[in-house]
């Protein structure tokens, strides 16, 4: 996928203005959020159970070579076929070799965002091979030509009149009026795809090492049938998704659908270990596993690592005020939210996604939902921390932290510049209490709100005086 | 050198340069053959009833019976009362019960697109979710709970485990070791694709009708 998240304010300013994205959005956003709460009050012990998940993925990455070399192992014995791809380009070809080799002419698709990095779907299509999404939300965006905004939700921006019109357009049927039957037109659409086509390409929820399986999560069903009907079966997958037993599946399984869609568990939760067996009568006659790298090895080594442990639940976007109200497609690549902030400046390149670490209250909503605890305000912060030491940042932003870093360092002038300044700023409150307009520093902050001007006294002055009250007091 | 030698290389350089030891073998292995038991939710319920509950929950409807022979005639209770067709395909498992006596018309092979009831059993299910466990077999057709738009799924009162973990010991006593698939069903398809609003049967079965035996 292209990359646009240096258009990243101007993309959120037309969101915030757009009525229907809004109205999408604001649906959306108390649903998320209530039934997630709903779902970890079930777990009473919720905390010991995410903390033991952080410990178990962080084992993990700590061990990534050796529970891979394991997986490998084991998924072979099977008669899975494992490849590696270190790029895009790489995994992209390997899917297409394999169709080839195969002779087939239509893929059926289980949702992948890794799909979405590496752009698979328009690279298969220009090898003269249909790509049916098969997600009713991937289908709808597939159909209408868009990226995904939500990694769990991809059409969450798209209202029920959007659907309708999208589909009476390129199915040429009447215009239905009615979410159950737009979804039952969906399936109709599909269904005969389904029990055609000759590949299904699914991602891989994790990598189990203990048996060399892959799991997918899914609610629709079109896991199931993405795994079973078609003869080829290619799972795409990146190396931090592995996961050592089976025990280990069991407790991050309790954490994945709350944290996603407030379900204790997901519909269908499919583990697939190796093709067709002696006498089976359904499944496919070869599975593959594409292993994909694509700049994880280089996160894992950085100070960025701890974002590797995500398990793409989406609640960090979920719950995050600034993704509510400027939805995923402003966040310009495949991950948006709070942890797409982190992935794709670690990703992609920290000078190609500048806005992003700092579209970021540090409200710390994501990192009380997520469920293995990555902690993504610290690691928005290393990354403006980054920003600020390789330059990256606007002059007069670099300029504005470098005299207050000289002025904080200088306690006696600090205090009389603030004092002076909190007075002033009394002075042109007035009655009304409020600053409305700033000039040179600020100025962005003051276009949309009025600021409450200070009362007075500074912070250390009260301090100061609180500190000399109570010495007074243990003196008697 | 191939991709694979590249990304391993890689790890093990990442993890070092991140300040870890690198990977430790003894810790791996003692931890693949003595999987850890992560920390559990209180279960202080009954098996029978939380699986129930969740069931139930999940949009799955119940029934329950005695006697294995009596559910051929549950099985067309259901199917009339939802006003649905009375044939279908089915797991070999169940073919000597009596189907024709209950003006069922059972059919025991894999399940095409054409196929509207599936009736297949379980080989476990779990209680803490209300979720069926299947396997894929010569025999446990995949296709028979996903394909048609009713699956009847017959689950014997003493399959039902308390946690997945308990599958895992399950599975891993299986001889045979997994299967190609082991899948996990809670309830009818779905979709919240559209503006968040839930609607069955997405592309999976509409419904999901489980007969409680307890024989």
């Amino acid at each position: 996928m292209e990359i646009t998240s240096h258009q990243f304010k101007k993309t959120a300013s037309l969101k915030l203005r757009d009525q229907k994205v809004q109205s999408a959005l604001g649906k959306a956003k108390g649903k998320f959020v209530v039934a997630r709460e709903r779902a970890v009050k079930e777990l009473d012990n919720l905390e010991e159970i995410r903390q033991a998940a952080a410990d178990m993925r962080s084992h993990c990455l700590e061990n990534l070579d050796s529970y891979l070399e394991e997986w490998e192992k084991n998924a072979t014995a099977k008669g899975t076929v494992v490849h590696w791809a270190e790029s895009a380009e790489e995994l992209n070809s390997l899917v297409v070799e394999i169709a080839k080799r195969n002779n087939v002419k239509k893929i059926i698709k289980s949702k992948s965002m890794i799909g979405e990095e590496t752009g698979l779907n328009r690279f298969v299509e220009g090898h003269g091979i249909e790509v049916k999404e098969t997600d009713l939300g991937e289908y709808i965006i597939q159909q209408a030509g868009e990226h995904p905004s939500h990694i769990i939700a991809p059409a969450t921006h798209k209202s029920k009149d959007d659907i309708a019109d999208l589909f009476a357009e390129k199915h040429q049927t009447p215009r239905l009026d009615d979410i159950e039957a737009l979804t039952r037109e969906a399936r109709e659409i599909l269904r005969p795809h389904f029990l055609t086509a000759d590949m299904g390409i699914t991602g891989a929820n994790f990598m189990i090492a203990e048996t060399g399986s892959t799991v997918i999560v899914t609610n629709e069903g079109n896991g199931r049938m993405t795994t079973t009907m078609p003869r080829v079966h290619v799972a795409i997958s990146s190396i931090e998704k592995c996961i050592p037993t089976l025990d280990d599946f069991a407790l991050i399984n309790r954490l994945l659908p709350r944290s996603a869609t407030g379900q204790s568990i997901s519909n269908y939760v499919s583990m697939t270990t190796g093709p067709k067996r002696e006498g089976d009568r359904d499944g496919p006659e070869e599975f593959h596993v594409i292993i994909l790298d694509v700049g994880r090895t280089r996160v894992l080594g950085s100070d960025l690592r701890d974002a590797l442990r995500c398990i793409r639940c989406g609640a960090c976007m979920n719950h995050c005020p600034v993704y509510q109200n400027i939805g995923g497609h402003s966040y310009g690549w495949v991950y948006p939210g709070p942890i797409g902030s982190v992935l794709t400046p670690a990703y992609k390149g920290i000078e190609n996604a500048l806005d992003l670490p700092n579209a970021a209250t540090f409200c710390n909503q994501c990192g009380v939902v997520c469920p293995v605890k990555i902690p993504l305000p610290d690691l928005m912060r290393k990354l403006r921390e980054k920003q600020f030491m390789r330059n990256l940042r606007p002059f007069a932003e670099r300029l504005g932290l470098k005299v207050w870093a000289t002025l904080a360092m200088q306690p006696f002038v600090y205090s009389i510049l603030t004092r002076t300044l909190a007075r002033i700023g009394k002075l042109i409150g007035g009655k009304k209490r409020y600053l409305r307009k700033f000039y040179l520093v600020g100025s962005e902050w003051t276009k949309q709100r009025d600021m409450a001007a200070p009362q007075g006294r500074t912070f250390r002055e009260i301090y100061g005086e609180r500190q000399n009250l109570s010495k007074k007091e243990d003196v008697r | 050198m191939s991709a694979r030698e590249n990304i391993l290389s890689r790890i093990r350089a990442a993890n070092k340069s991140a300040g870890n030891a690198g990977s430790d073998s003894a810790r791996v292995a003692g931890r693949l053959s003595n999987p850890v038991l992560g920390p559990r939710p209180n279960l202080d319920w009954d098996p029978e009833e939380q699986f129930i509950r969740k069931s139930v929950a999940s949009a799955s409807t119940i029934a329950q019976t005695d006697s294995m022979e009596n559910v051929p005639g549950l099985v067309n209770q259901y199917l009339t009362e939802s006003g649905l067709p009375r044939s279908g395909v089915c797991w070999g498992e169940f073919s000597q019960l009596p189907w024709a006596e209950n003006e069922i018309e059972m059919e025991f092979r894999p399940a095409t697109g054409d196929d509207k009831v599936g009736v297949t059993g379980c080989d476990c299910a779990i209680a803490e979710t209300g979720t069926l466990v299947l396997l894929s077999s010569p025999d446990q057709h995949a296709t028979s709970s996903l394909l048609p738009e009713t699956h009847i799924a017959v689950v014997r009162k003493r399959q039902i485990l308390k946690t997945m973990e308990d599958v895992w010991g399950f599975l891993r006593e299986r001889p045979s070791g997994l299967p190609r698939q082991v899948n996990f069903i809670s309830g009818p398809s779905r979709t919240a694709d559209i503006e968040m609003t839930l609607v069955y049967g997405a592309h999976g079965p509409y419904r999901v009708h489980i007969i409680i035996v307890n024989d």
